[in-house]
């Protein structure tokens, strides 16, 4: 029999960006919070400190920082006839683990979805008709738009500490910024970062095609910072070890800068870490739920935390994860379309172009995670859709990010892969490739959703979960239309070569190769119970104290990287907890 | 004031002295540039997990993934078969944080990721034999003792699938290709980029990790070498 502790007001599951956001927020009012962590610790000392961070091996390449398959994984197959099998050895995408979840060792890419992108089935309603939507997408609005959650954006940005420059301040566009961004009630909290070498060739072939290039927003500090929390970052010095890395100088946007100390300082505030959340359990009734099981690894046994709240902040896939063990809205079903949770699961459609010149220096190791400069010229607000066969766009960004070798080694078509010819390539072609990437939306489809393995076991005993997940041909489309429009600029550019790789019509899905940890859907907000698992305060329809926080939201992804957007929706959802739910805990829509 | 043939003086004991501190200085630069730890010649190497067979067919087999001729160390200057062998003998040879539960299907196409049943220094231990007994049957002797054109010629043979090795084994040349690329680029202190000759090759700067002032100095050179993660310089 499990051990019981004592009951408190709020559980949160993941000590992430969400749940340090839900916690500091609900500490506030005064309720009594355990924050439950599946991983160890992590603060900026010790876990992350220089130099012990600056090891690509370790971090890099085997992966230590993240979660580790042999405690959790899932298994993936490309169609329903296909034989699901294990992810085991990560590849395609890095869930995070331990204080701070993937939030320690993103690359800081902090962007806001453009206003149409959360009201896209009216978007393509209104301009081209329902008819040009494939059968197969489920394409929806966000219950929210853009209007409704700018405050919340705005306060994620301030609290992350995002540098950039407004290209739409209060509706006036502003030259040098993106102008074809969403309204920004204030300008970044920090100026932009500085343009690295690479980014000012593409920036000035950009503007030479007539586009409109503007400083990536930087989840990295320009600057000494201080967020509303009186968490400190200091300048980035563009070291270049932030995707995979946690930051050892505190320049990088975590929730080590950002939300942990402030939160830990609350007395009605405690955490506990190798706290694995097994389920969710719930009362007789069915309607709301008790607390949750987790499993101690110190003590090694089951223990029950009851709680008023639940709030389930762990990454995407272990939140879906949880919902299909505990029965937290019906799993979706993709022979009928009937159920919720599993349902669009989305990712990202990127591709790029790499350009080598002999007579340039890029040092590609002089960089950090969200530099250069951007573009959003053939984003989703600016295609024909009808025209161009296809729904869904694109941002393109150069800006060396990384240079360390074992992953970074960019070299031209042809340069064998071994021996005397590699080396040589190497040494020739080192510091002197660059590279410009499209990073694209991915809609959701009936065919690609989430659901529990029949054959794969967790070391609990619990089924994995299943990912149904392959390329559709409306994304393929889309991706070969940036190529299309990034090879005249390209060219442009006057490289010694340059290579395309985007993926084609009939491409597979290929879980070797890292894509992007942007894993969206499974838990999606809608205006309804019968088409979403939570509402749009992420909360679930039938259990109305579970509350449901993360990418897992999103409808279909957006063309951007996810995190501002999960941000935003978690201050959404805290304040309509704060100032709806608790004098009156309910079904809040 | 002169020096007296025979008797020390002051001018003459300065001077030593100077000489002294040059050759230390010489001596302490040397080391502080990567004259990294002294280290038992290859040859003398004791392997933690490869047997002599394998430490032969590793030795002979990085050689040729990267060679020593051309500019730039090769595999066996950067000492990756050293590298190689630690982590087979470490948790990377044992699938640690992997998930290795079955059932397998080690004939899923390669695109579906690991899915051998076997951890890395199975595999070394299993494919290792069977491709030597294939470069036996097509080429008359093992792989380490193949000239080198052979070697190359049964490298790419492998690398294109044509030994048939059982499906359990197909993953084997990627992931030897793989770790030897592993071995000449990472930090010296798991045992390859001896020197961090591989980083002055390229001119990666290692572990510095510092540049603030870089961001806008386009199309200039970087211009200092590399450190380690235990603060060696070369």
């Amino acid at each position: 029999m499990a051990r019981q502790e004592k009951k408190k007001d709020v559980v949160i599951v993941g000590l992430g960006w969400t749940g340090s956001i839900a916690g500091i927020e609900l500490a506030q009012e005064g309720l009594d919070i355990v924050a439950l962590e599946r991983g160890e610790d992590q603060s900026v000392v010790p876990t992350f400190k220089y130099p012990n961070q600056i090891d690509e091996l370790k971090y890099g390449v085997r992966n230590t920082n993240f979660q580790h398959p042999s405690r959790q994984t899932v298994t993936v197959r490309r169609n329903e006839g296909e034989n699901a099998l294990p992810y085991r050895v990560l590849g395609s995408f890095l869930p995070g683990n331990g204080v701070g979840g993937a939030g320690t060792h993103w690359n800081g890419l902090n962007w806001r979805p453009q206003p149409v992108e959360l009201q896209l089935r009216s978007h393509v309603r209104d301009h081209w008709g329902e008819q040009i939507i494939p059968d197969d997408m489920v394409l929806q609005d966000y219950p929210v738009t853009y209007d409704e959650m700018e405050p919340f954006f705005t306060r994620f940005e301030k609290v992350a500490g995002i540098s950039g420059y407004a290209g739409n301040l209060k509706g006036e566009i502003r030259e040098g910024g993106n102008p074809f961004e969403g309204w920004r009630s204030e300008d970044y909290p920090m100026p932009p970062m500085k343009t690295t070498y690479d980014a000012s060739l593409f920036a000035e072939a950009a503007k030479k095609a007539g586009c409109h290039p503007f400083p990536a927003p930087a989840g990295i500090a320009s600057q000494a910072y201080t967020n509303p929390y009186g968490m400190q970052m200091g300048p980035c010095n563009y070291c270049g070890f932030c995707e995979r890395y946690g930051c050892y100088q505190y320049s990088k946007s975590m929730p080590q800068t950002a939300t942990l100390d402030a939160l830990k300082a609350y007395p009605n505030f405690s955490y506990r870490t190798g706290a694995e959340v097994l389920r969710v359990e719930m009362a007789e009734d069915g309607k709301t739920a008790t607390g949750v099981t987790y499993f101690d690894h110190a003590a090694q046994e089951e223990v029950f935390q009851p709680a008023d709240i639940v709030i389930l902040s762990s990454y995407q896939l272990n939140n879906v994860h949880l919902m299909l063990l505990s029965g937290i809205g019906q799993p979706y079903n993709a022979v009928t379309g009937e159920g919720v949770t599993g349902k669009n699961y989305a990712y990202q459609m990127n591709g790029g172009i790499t350009l080598f010149f002999k007579d340039k220096n890029f040092n590609p190791f002089v960089g950090h995670g969200a530099n250069g400069q951007a573009i959003d010229d053939y984003s989703i607000s600016q295609i024909d859709f009808g025209a161009e066969g296809f729904i869904g766009g694109a941002y393109w960004r150069a800006g060396t990010f990384n240079g360390q070798p074992i992953r970074s080694m960019p070299l031209p078509k042809g340069t064998p892969t071994w021996g005397a010819g590699w080396k040589e390539g190497i040494g020739e072609w080192y510091g002197h490739a660059m590279s410009i990437g499209s990073h694209g939306s991915h809609m959701s489809y009936k065919t690609n959703h989430l659901d529990l393995d029949p054959t794969y076991k967790d070391p609990h005993g619990r089924p994995l979960m299943r990912m149904t997940f392959n390329w559709n041909q409306n994304d393929l489309r889309m991706n070969q239309f940036q190529k299309r429009m990034m090879e005249p600029i390209a060219e442009m550019m006057g490289a010694d070569s340059w290579q395309a790789g985007f993926k084609d019509v009939g491409a597979q899905y290929d879980v070797r190769p890292y894509q992007t940890t942007h894993n969206t859907g499974g838990h999606i907000m809608s205006d309804s119970p019968t088409t979403g698992a939570v509402n749009k305060f992420s909360q679930a329809w039938d259990k109305h104290n579970v509350f449901c926080m993360g990418a897992g939201n999103f409808v279909q992804n957006t063309q951007y990287n996810p995190t501002g957007m999960v941000g935003g929706l978690a201050y959404h959802t805290v304040h309509a907890i704060r100032t709806q739910y608790l004098s009156n805990p309910r079904p809040l829509v | 004031m002169t020096d007296l043939p025979g008797i020390p003086s002051r001018r003459n004991f300065l001077k030593a002295s100077a000489a002294s501190v040059a050759l230390v200085g010489v001596a302490a630069q040397a080391k502080a540039q990567g004259n990294a730890p002294a280290v038992a010649p290859l040859d003398q190497y004791q392997p933690e997990f490869l047997n002599a067979d394998e430490w032969a067919f590793v030795m002979a087999a990085t050689a040729r993934l990267i060679p020593s001729e051309g500019n730039g160390p090769g595999a066996i200057e950067a000492r990756v078969p050293v590298f190689i062998d630690l982590q087979l003998a470490g948790s990377y040879g044992t699938a640690d944080m992997w998930y290795m539960e079955g059932p397998h299907d080690p004939t899923a196409s390669a695109d579906r990721g690991w899915q051998t049943p076997l951890n890395p220094a199975e595999l070394y231990r299993q494919a290792i034999p069977a491709f030597d007994a294939w470069c036996e049957s097509t080429q008359g002797a093992k792989f380490a003792e193949l000239d080198a054109d052979k070697q190359d010629a049964a490298l790419t043979a492998l690398q294109k699938g044509e030994p048939k090795l059982a499906p359990e084994l197909s993953i084997f040349f990627t992931t030897l290709l793989a770790n030897t690329k592993e071995g000449y680029f990472a930090d010296p202190m798991y045992g390859g980029n001896h020197g961090m000759a591989s980083w002055v090759y390229l001119g990666f700067p290692g572990a510095r990790a510092a540049f603030r002032e870089w961001p806008e100095r386009h199309n200039i050179k970087y211009p200092l070498g590399p450190v380690s993660i235990k603060g060696e310089r070369a």
